[in-house]
């Protein structure tokens, strides 16, 4: 039995200890919003955030975030009431929409860590995220509008 | 195909009363059948039973909750004033969910926002007539759904007046619908859902009217998209996420080598590993069931298969490019299109111009990899899938359940990424198989690896082309032969003669040249090709394009200029071609910058674009892409432009890296670290401008890909002289020629 906390809250998870956090999440606590895009943290797809940082769990065995604190798009807010998706939404920057938990979690974590990004801060964030349907222009608009909002007092 | 408004409006709309109280809106159109024995399934007693478990947020998918006379609804009304619309195509990024409601609504008058949308089942009423079959495909839905859903919703306003006008023993012509309530001429109310019950018992209306144009309230504005607040809360559920009681997971063993079978299997090992339930052999692969799905894969991974690799184990690259040329050279193949003498046009021509063209072997790869989730009972299946051919999917399972296809019901979830992939099926049997011999629901998750060796490609194409120009350097000859594998002809069969899959963007060639022929041969190479966004406009495109630059150059004309000097009669072509040259300033490239030009017409909808580039180091940089799009009138612009902007962003992957390469029979590319897409970063600026137009909708799902290969390719052109005439760009040396 390892011990995660999860979203806040504390959970026992019965996995073996080399199953990727990305399989913990979907398959043993059933939180299907993070999903599984490649397996071997090339595209983004199964980003979250482990103390803050924005992690790919594809690659992460359950062992490593024993007593970490992570956060899934789940957990982002709620009512999604985080500026990010209220960007994401009045820009309506998904299209099939698979890859876009793990873009709203890249895109979280910069603006945690550098409330006004440039487009090279983008960039550099961004770029370890793909999206086969290419949202990718109203991926920037929307982070550039939710450092706005953010600017404005408009976050929670 | 049969347009919608050609349909007798007899055989088209039926009003009957729900079980629960309400009105249902259905469509029967007798002696329509789609080629996969859509029949069977429509007349099931029940099409689709209880919603998918899990399904709770606005966009999300359902099981269609209709059964009986309800198949083939598109709309219900309930007592409780909720309206349930059931949008007939696969959401897929593409905006269906949002574009085909949307139709609806605007002759119902009701609020966009508080409607509820459930997946089609599998019903007649649901085949394409464009397509065949209950298809999502071609870029058709809106085209299709355009007279139909504002008919179904035009005919549902008139009951719906006609029953209060009944109830108040008044003229109908004094009442008016507002903000789904009908109201008349002394204020008096009633909502939609008071009048159901009412509405449902009256005659259809033979006669309604439709909204002009003027009159649009909904349509042509910018709605936003109803299935984007799941899909920014991870609610959105995909097939991949279908979970269901006492489900198991699993994951598949198939043939390094494709076509490959199992000639001996070890299991002993993987069976002892935790949590694995099953190791079994089924018609799609050697399946590993366990409890959990990392279960699977690691038992899989453990499997000792020995595999026959069957007739492809020497299949590469080279030979399939040597076996295209060679039966390109045996003979012209059957003809496509013939306009006057193009043999002797070519002779006597002033200047004449050959060249041979190759395109790749692509993979689709969507972001959600395949999978499938199956529960079979004594009694029928539950089939859950991402799928763009529910009638396809159904007979698929049947047959692996061995069912009768009725007794499946298929739930089609939202598709993470389609691009055509899912319009193929070799991910469900595998699933079914399982859960019928385990007795409980199995999900089949292909991994990345899975899903980029095991695609069905897009085909490769060898096509010579040659062009003959009069003394005033205008074209008077044109002659095209493609030797490609037929796609239709594995997956829709019979194709009597040419396969339009693989020539229909060249037989539409839209210049004028007074002889003309394109003629295919068809060449399979031994391993299963698939239809891929814009299917034959991408390949077509490239050459006509290209090859077009390469007449104009032989003429000494500017390219733009060239193309114009050809379109005569074809007026939205020149509008948007001119636009495009202007905003992207054709011609007033700054100082090492180089531009291409491109222009088609596909799906109804004309386009042209136009590449700015530089070269650096013998490498090219995408600066800029303008776009513009007459696809006639738009039901939702934002969704438009973010499609078009979609198709760029797939036609860059593809023109600059999309290459898939064959050695000993296997496909040599994994993941996304051998097989390049373009990132956030890589992104150059996009200027996508869209024409105000009073024509019927045209298609814009796929329309944005085909035409950034060959604008990127002219522009190398433009900046060194040489002309590319193989794709991917990457890996050719581009310094000046």
């Amino acid at each position: 039995m390892t011990t995660i906390t999860l979203n806040n809250q504390m959970v026992n998870v019965d996995a073996e200890a080399d199953t990727p956090l990305l399989w913990v999440l979907r398959d043993h606590l059933g939180m299907t919003g993070t999903k599984f895009g490649c397996g071997m943290a090339l595209c983004g797809a199964c980003t979250v955030h482990i103390d803050g940082a924005a992690t790919r769990s594809c690659v992460l065995p359950l062992s490593a975030v024993e007593g970490k604190s992570i956060t899934t798009i789940e957990g982002l807010s709620r009512d999604r009431g985080n500026v990010v998706q209220k960007a994401w939404l009045e820009i309506d920057v998904p299209q099939c929409g698979y890859c876009q938990s793990g873009q709203i979690m890249s895109a979280a974590a910069l603006l945690k860590s550098n409330p006004k990004p440039s487009d090279a801060d983008i960039d550099a964030a961004m770029s370890g995220n793909i999206c086969r349907c290419g949202t990718y222009p109203r991926i920037r608009k929307a982070i550039h509008r939710a450092a706005e909002l953010l600017g404005s007092g408009a976050a929670k | 195909m049969r347009p919608a408004s050609e349909l007798s409006r007899r055989d088209f709309l039926n009003a009957t009363a729900t079980v629960g109280g309400g009105l249902i809106l259905a469509l029967t159109l007798p002696g329509r059948a789609g080629p996969a024995n859509s029949k069977s399934a429509a007349h099931a007693p029940t099409a689709a039973g209880a919603a998918l478990p899990g399904a709770a947020v606005p966009g999300a998918v359902e099981g269609a909750g209709l059964s009986g006379n309800q198949v083939n609804a598109w709309l219900k009304i309930a007592r409780d004033n909720s309206i349930t619309v059931i949008v007939d195509r696969s959401e897929m990024g593409q905006g269906v969910y949002t574009a085909l409601p949307m139709l609806l609504a605007e002759e119902l008058n009701i609020d966009f926002n508080v409607i509820r949308i459930v997946a089609a089942p599998v019903g007649d009423a649901y085949v394409s007539p464009g397509n065949g079959g209950q298809i999502t495909g071609t870029s058709n839905s809106v085209q299709e759904s355009w007279d139909k859903l504002r008919m179904a919703g035009a005919t549902a306003r008139t009951l719906l007046i006609n029953a209060a006008a009944k109830h108040w023993r008044i003229d109908p012509a004094q009442c008016h619908v507002e903000n789904a309530t009908v109201v008349n001429s002394q204020g008096k109310v009633l909502t939609y859902g008071e009048l159901a019950d009412s509405a449902a018992k009256l005659p259809v209306p033979k006669d309604v009217k439709l909204k002009p144009k003027g009159k649009f309230q909904i349509i042509g504005k910018p709605v936003p998209r109803i299935d984007t607040p799941g899909k920014i809360d991870g609610s959105a559920e995909f097939g991949i996420d279908v979970k269901l009681p006492g489900m198991l997971y699993a994951a598949l063993a198939q043939s390094p080598v494709l076509g490959g079978k199992v000639k001996a299997l070890d299991a002993g090992a993987a069976e002892k590993m935790p949590g694995v339930r099953k190791v079994l052999a089924t018609s799609g692969g050697v399946v590993v069931v366990a409890d959990h799905f990392w279960q699977a894969l690691k038992a899989r991974n453990a499997l000792a298969i020995s595999w026959d690799p069957g007739a492809n184990a020497r299949l590469d690259n080279a030979g399939i490019h040597a076996l295209l040329k060679k039966t390109a050279a045996a003979g012209p193949g059957l003809s496509a299109r013939t306009d006057g003498n193009v043999e002797n046009a070519l002779k006597s021509a002033k200047q004449h111009w050959s060249a041979a063209y190759y395109l790749p072997l692509l993979a689709h790869a969507c972001m959600e990899p395949m999978n499938c989730t199956a529960d079979v009972k004594a009694d029928g299946c539950d089939l859950y899938v991402g799928t763009q051919v529910q009638q396809v999917a159904q007979i698929t399972a049947a047959t692996a359940a061995g069912l009768q296809p009725a007794q499946v019901r298929v739930y089609t979830t939202l598709l993470g990424g389609g691009f055509g992939r899912r319009l193929d099926i070799d991910f469900i049997p595998a699933a079914v198989e399982a859960s019928k011999a385990l007795g409980v629901p199995v999900k089949v998750i292909w991994t990345r690896e899975d899903d980029m060796t095991h695609d069905t490609y897009r085909p490769p194409a060898y096509e010579e082309v040659s062009g003959g120009l009069d003394a005033a350097g205008k074209l008077i000859a044109w002659k095209l032969h493609i030797t490609s594998p037929s796609i239709t002809a594995r997956m829709f069969p019979p194709v009597k003669g040419v396969d339009d899959s693989v020539i229909e963007a060249a037989v539409n060639n839209l210049y004028d040249v007074p002889n003309l022929s394109v003629s295919y041969s068809r060449q399979e190479i031994g391993i299963d090709v698939g239809y891929m966004r814009s299917v034959s406009h991408s390949p077509n495109c490239f050459v006509i394009e290209s090859f077009m630059d390469e007449m104009a150059a032989l003429a000494g004309k500017d390219p733009y200029d060239f193309r114009m000097q050809h379109l005569a009669k074809k007026p939205r072509q020149r509008h948007v071609l001119q636009l495009a040259a202007e905003r992207a300033g054709w011609g007033k490239a700054p100082a090492g910058r180089y531009q291409g030009i491109a222009l088609m017409e596909g799906y109804t909808t004309h386009l042209a674009q136009v590449a700015e580039i530089s070269i650096s180091g013998g490498d090219v940089k995408v600066h800029k892409i303008t776009c513009v799009v007459d696809c006639g009138q738009m039901v939702n612009p934002k969704i438009v432009e973010s499609q078009i902007e979609s198709g760029i962003v797939f036609g860059l992957s593809a023109a600059l890296w999309g290459e898939v390469t064959i050695a000993g029979g296997q496909v040599r590319q994994t993941n996304f670290n051998n097989y390049r897409v373009l990132r956030n970063n890589e992104l150059p600026e996009l200027d996508v401008h869209l024409v105000d137009s009073d024509e019927t909708p045209g298609g814009i799902g796929e329309a944005g890909v085909p035409l950034v290969a060959p604008a990127l390719c002219n522009a190398i052109f433009a900046a060194t002289g040489k002309r590319l005439r193989e794709l991917p760009i990457a890996g050719q040396k581009l310094s000046k020629a």
